[in-house]
């Protein structure tokens, strides 16, 4: 019984999350919520990607930024006219991925053996560099400006256009409720209890035969994986790759305190995490300023009083008081919560 | 300029940001060593100190002074002594507040910490560009990057040579040498260092010893912290511009410089600083100036891979 209710939860969301773009048709005004969701949703695949290394695997991967650059720039350059290739979007997203895929093992393979500290530097290094060698490459990826423009995607025989939201809109939450109907069956997979049995202990999990060396290799191509489609999603609605400063270490961070935020290693906790955090960000910062320039309350010349100068200084507080006080974040999964409270007494069991 | 003249200008340059660097590494180090933790915000810690320093020249109305006045070596001084404290300081109350409550959790719990104080850091050093002092352009661009006036001459000592060899870059030796002198004479010979070196090489047993761990952790952020204030002081005064985003950069330099002489040790870190500053100028020389970061990143990631207690030191690794 229980766990039918629980699919039922699950799909109400999923409905609700299908109604959003329809207010607009029965209240009328200028509403936007739908289009202002869009963003929450490529974040929360971004998320969902670094949930799988941080969350499951118990790997701080602090250049995920760099997966999405990674692919935002094949899809740009898989479509866009000025390459040969001029794929479709579903040949281009599929080879994306793969693309994705690869990248992971190839920063996975040498260091993976690295401990956790070291690999996130590593990571963060390799974030960087990717950012840099984007930016300096410019006879491929025409350096600060970006590739574009990209055509829009025409699926079904339907032409997506740039200007009208809500087909874009359904795409990303189709493939954001596939990402998580992924993510569900991998974490319960054999793989997925080999993860989590890594995080929690790795010299144990390798003594019950798991091969650790493997499952993180795993994860990190996985969550890769997942970082570049949100990427290639990302690009093919921007009509553009993006710039390279558009795929920084900030961006990085802000995935990392979703996953915090949110409840690390739990996939509902990733996907409130980043309806919070990147919800503040778009939405509740945004309405904020606008509200407070239209009544004059504050000035574009007095830095103190914009909302969004102190955007890193609540992010950087929300990391801070998440690990002080709530490390297993807002919705945590019940295994990291009975970690991280040992001294708390287990409940009976149901009778 | 010649090859060789052209050679021994980065040479100058290279070795000076080098001893820069090798300060702020030495904090990392430090504060590595002792708790294993990869302070993130020390970066961001030495950009606050450069505003810091910035703020207090105005404050004592020296951003008009001709170098070289005996006005101007007063506020050197002055500053040399102040943005320390005020870095320590900040630096302990951190650990204090944030870092000591996290001792018994997981590795990682502290390094996101350090991250989220990295940010906070870095907003701090944005709102204080927007002060309305006339140092700080009366605050209307908070983020461009500030002048640092000219507290030393950047006259040549060197004549009508080619190669540029300033008082700044005396400067830079005069104070980091002895500096570094007096840490590796505190650690060594001093009780307190003998503390220091007693918890970083076994917490438990320190503590049975009765050494007051927490705070000999404290001391150490204090005097990590410190030596960020004073790096931060050299460094603007060297380099005459600080903007909120400098600390990044620099925090990853140091990092690197550290990592690259042996996480832990000290004489390491000092090497590993002038190898990043001499690897830098060459660089931004023979190479390419864009390519210059890559380069860092490259051999962060290559030691970190290949040779994870660095070129220089061989200390025991990874206690299980």
């Amino acid at each position: 019984m229980a766990a039918r209710r629980k699919i039922l939860f699950h799909w109400s969301f999923l409905i609700v999350a299908a109604l959003i773009p329809l207010i607009e048709l029965v209240v009328p005004g200028n509403h936007h919520i739908g289009d202002l969701l869009r963003p929450i949703f490529i974040m929360a695949m971004l998320g969902l990607g670094l949930n799988i290394l941080t969350g499951f695997t118990g790997l701080l991967n602090l250049g995920v930024a760099a997966f999405m650059a990674v692919g935002a720039y094949s899809y740009a350059i898989l479509t866009c006219d000025i390459y040969p290739f001029r794929l479709g979007f579903w040949s281009a997203t599929l080879i994306t991925v793969l693309v994705g895929l690869t990248v992971g093992l190839f920063l996975g393979l040498p260091t993976i053996r690295l401990r956790g500290d070291y690999l996130a530097i590593v990571t963060l290094g390799f974030g960087e560099i990717v950012e840099d060698v984007l930016k300096n490459l410019d006879s491929i990826t025409k350096g600060t400006q970006g590739i574009n423009p990209l055509p829009s995607p025409s699926l079904f025989g339907y032409q997506f256009r740039p200007e009208t939201y809500q087909p874009w809109y359904y795409l990303f939450l189709g493939f954001l409720a596939l990402l998580v109907l992924v993510n569900r069956n991998l974490q319960r997979s054999r793989v997925g209890r080999a993860w989590i049995s890594i995080r929690e202990d790795e010299l144990a999990s390798s003594c019950m035969g798991i091969n650790p060396m493997k499952m993180k290799l795993l994860a990190f191509a996985l969550g890769a994986a997942q970082c570049s489609l949100a990427g290639a999603l990302w690009a093919s609605y921007l009509g553009s790759s993006g710039e390279p400063g558009n795929y920084d270490f900030q961006v990085s961070i802000i995935a990392l305190c979703m996953v915090i935020v949110g409840g690390m290693g739990n996939i509902g906790g990733v996907l409130l995490g980043a309806l919070v955090i990147t919800g503040f960000n778009s939405i509740v910062l945004e309405t904020l300023t606008n509200f407070l320039k239209a009544h004059q309350i504050i000035n574009s010349s007095n830095v103190f009083t914009a909302p969004g100068n102190w955007k890193y200084m609540l992010y950087g507080l929300a990391l801070v008081l998440m690990m002080r006080f709530r490390p297993e974040g807002l919705l945590p999964s019940k295994q990291l919560k009975a970690e991280l409270h040992p001294q708390e007494p287990h409940p009976p069991p149901p009778s | 300029m010649s090859g060789s003249e052209i050679f021994l200008q980065q040479l100058i340059i290279g070795l000076s940001n080098g001893m820069i660097i090798a300060l702020i590494a030495l904090g990392y180090t430090m504060v590595y060593g002792i708790i294993e933790l990869i302070n993130f915000a020390h970066g961001d810690l030495f950009m606050l100190g450069c505003f810091a320093g910035l703020t207090l020249i105005g404050l004592l109305g020296l951003d008009q002074a001709v170098a070289g006045t005996s006005g101007t070596w007063i506020g050197l001084i002055l500053l040399l002594l102040i943005v320390p404290i005020f870095c320590g300081g900040l630096n302990w109350l951190v650990d204090r507040l944030a870092y000591r409550h996290l001792r018994e959790s997981t590795k990682l719990a502290p390094l996101v910490s350090a991250i989220g104080v990295s940010f906070i850091f870095m907003n701090i050093g944005l709102l204080w560009g927007g002060i309305p002092m006339k140092v700080f352009g009366f605050g209307r661009a908070a983020a461009a990057p500030k002048a640092f006036p000219e507290l030393v001459s950047n006259a040549n000592l060197l004549g009508q040579s080619a190669v540029e060899f300033t008082g700044k870059d005396v400067m830079v030796f005069v104070v980091t040498l002895p500096l570094m002198a007096l840490l590796t004479w505190f650690v060594r010979r001093t009780r307190a260092g003998k503390a220091m070196r007693a918890v970083a090489q076994d917490r438990l047993a320190a503590q049975l010893m009765g050494i007051p761990v927490d705070r000999v952790i404290g001391q150490t952020f204090l005097i990590g912290g410190g030596l960020a204030g004073v790096a931060s002081v050299v460094f603007a005064v060297y380099n005459n511009t600080i903007y909120f985003q400098m600390g990044y950069r620099a925090g990853i330099d140091a990092f690197t410089a550290a990592v690259l002489g042996g996480i832990g040790s000290l004489p390491g870190a000092v090497l590993g600083g002038l190898v990043i500053g001499l690897a830098r100028a060459f660089c931004d020389q023979y190479l390419e100036t864009r390519w210059t970061n890559v380069l860092v990143f490259a051999v962060l990631i290559l030691v970190l891979v290949f040779r994870p207690s660095g070129l220089f030191g061989s200390r025991a690794k990874e206690k299980v």
